[in-house]
């Protein structure tokens, strides 16, 4: 049957962004990065990345700035508690359904 | 080599030719002198195998289902209140598409609590997509088992082993004991297409949502509904397989017949009984003594019930005038599974051609009660002459 073949016939994931599924959908509250408090931003240094160690989805980025895909992000929030500098703040999504309105 | 040894013991050794490398099973009457076989034989050397000894049914097939996903051959066995117990085991092993065996050692299912042999439980889990397959003595048991875990391997689908309590599993028998050698040419070492590794980590069974995804390597991957499509596909084309292996066994160790069903003295037959397991060969001494009255009757075994086959049955049951469905469970409420899904294949293949049998349905032997040979032969031989009863008739009952 082969490999590939057998992934097929069942529900088989990988470690990576989404692999879940569009879970971007089930967020609630939105993490908004502050690029001034964010210590790998404000130093331009591959320092800290604490919220892209910590995400249980993988959508955070090893980069300067540190990226969220939000295809794929719950909105669990764990990037905010961790973040030593609190430089993301969850935000709630109807804030941005309004801003998309206007 | 012939042997003289009882159905669970017919069983066990099956396991052993087969090499299953992992065994985990929880007792339970009358399958439990197969779990001790099995036992001595890995306490002894015998069968380089891990025994696992849970504390329920259910932990015993989730063993067999890590196992079987790290790559083991694995084997289970239980019988009646312990296989309900496992249920949701069962589902997952198959939509999981393990190629694992179990042996069904059947009993009927409380309440009332009851020991003795009927088939409620192995039909109470027709829906729950593994083979299923009924023996009706030792040597069915034995060969079945190791074609079982050829087919299982071959369609990633998991076999049930269904042999009647006591009736097989406690009784002695002579049997022919196949060669491991023979076996082993029959059965190559186990190749999982897939198995759980530590250097390329994965998750198995993962939540799937209602449609189909994007994976990380950026292929679309299958939605739930996509996968148990799959599975029924699989299930419906592993009839073929089931074709193969019998082929392939009777090729190394001479025996084997129709895979799907076992016609008795059925060619000329006008009337024909029908059942699984033991009962059917009980039949044969019925359908004798009524060919010795004029009764033109036969006897059919189904072997397979799931996947049904249906197409076989049809051909077989094709121009007789009446069908003799002797059942060891019940679809409660309505009438036995096996007359449901006979009468079913019946219309799907001869409605129209003016040759659809008039079918019966008879319930016996529910609970262990004796079903006497005489009892079974008026049974047939009233029902041959005319249609009984529009309801399932309760062989036996003393209401």
């Amino acid at each position: 049957m082969g490999t590939r073949n057998y992934r097929r016939k069942t529900s088989h994931s990988e470690h990576g962004a989404g692999d879940g599924g569009r879970t971007g959908s089930w967020r609630v509250e939105r993490p908004v990065l502050d690029r001034n408090l964010c210590i790998p931003c404000k130093r331009n240094k591959e320092a800290c990345f604490i919220c892209w160690l910590f995400c249980p989805d993988v959508v955070i980025s090893r980069t300067i700035p540190p990226t969220i895909n939000l295809e794929y992000c719950k909105g669990c929030g764990i990037c905010a508690e961790e973040c030593p500098t609190k430089a993301i703040t969850m935000v709630d999504e109807a804030k941005f359904a309004e801003e998309d309105k206007e | 080599m012939h042997i003289i040894e009882n159905g669970n013991a017919a069983a066990a050794l099956g396991v052993k030719l087969c090499r299953a490398s992992v065994i985990a099973a929880y007792p339970i009457t009358p399958q439990t002198p197969l779990t001790e076989k099995l036992s001595e034989y890995v306490e002894s050397g015998e069968m380089k195998a891990e025994y696992i000894p849970v504390e329920s049914e259910h932990s015993a097939l989730a063993v067999c289902i890590a196992a079987s996903s790290a790559g083991a051959r694995t084997f289970t066995a239980t019988s009646a209140n312990g296989l309900l117990y496992m249920h949701e085991q069962v589902q997952w092993a198959s939509g999981a598409r393990l190629p694992m065996v179990m042996c069904v050692v059947n009993r009927a299912v409380g309440a009332p609590w009851n020991v003795w042999n009927d088939q409620q439980d192995s039909i109470s889990q027709r829906d729950t997509g593994w083979i299923q397959i009924y023996c009706a003595d030792h040597q069915q048991i034995i060969d079945t088992v190791i074609k079982a875990y050829w087919l299982a391997e071959q369609v990633s689908i998991p076999v049930m082993v269904c042999y009647d309590g006591y009736i097989l599993s406690h009784t002695f028998m002579p049997f022919d004991l196949p060669d491991q050698e023979q076996v082993d040419s029959f059965l190559p070492p186990f190749q999982p297409d897939y198995f759980l590794n530590p250097q390329d980590p994965a998750n198995l069974n993962t939540v799937t949502l209602p449609d189909v995804r994007m994976d990380v390597r950026g292929e679309l991957a299958h939605g739930y509904m996509e996968i148990r499509c799959l599975l029924q596909e699989d299930l419906r084309k592993a009839l073929q397989t089931a074709a193969e292996a019998e082929k392939r066994f009777a090729g190394i160790f001479n025996r084997g017949a129709d895979p799907y069903i076992e016609p008795y003295r059925c060619d000329d037959a006008e009337h024909v009984a029908v059942g699984l397991g033991s009962i059917t060969y009980q039949m044969r001494v019925c359908v004798d003594q009524l060919r010795t009255e004029g009764i033109k009757i036969g006897v059919m075994g189904v072997r397979y019930y799931r996947p049904f086959p249906d197409e076989a049955i049809a051909a077989a049951l094709k121009g007789k005038k009446g069908v003799i469905v002797v059942e060891k469970a019940l679809s409660y409420g309505y009438e036995g599974a096996l007359m449901s899904d006979l009468k079913s294949a019946l219309y799907e293949h001869l409605a129209g051609t003016g040759s659809l049998p008039v079918v019966q349905n008879f319930i016996a032997g529910i609970g262990g009660r004796e079903i006497r040979t005489d009892d079974l032969t008026q049974t047939l031989r009233a029902a041959a002459k005319g249609r009984v009863s529009k309801e399932p008739v309760w062989i036996g009952l003393r209401l």
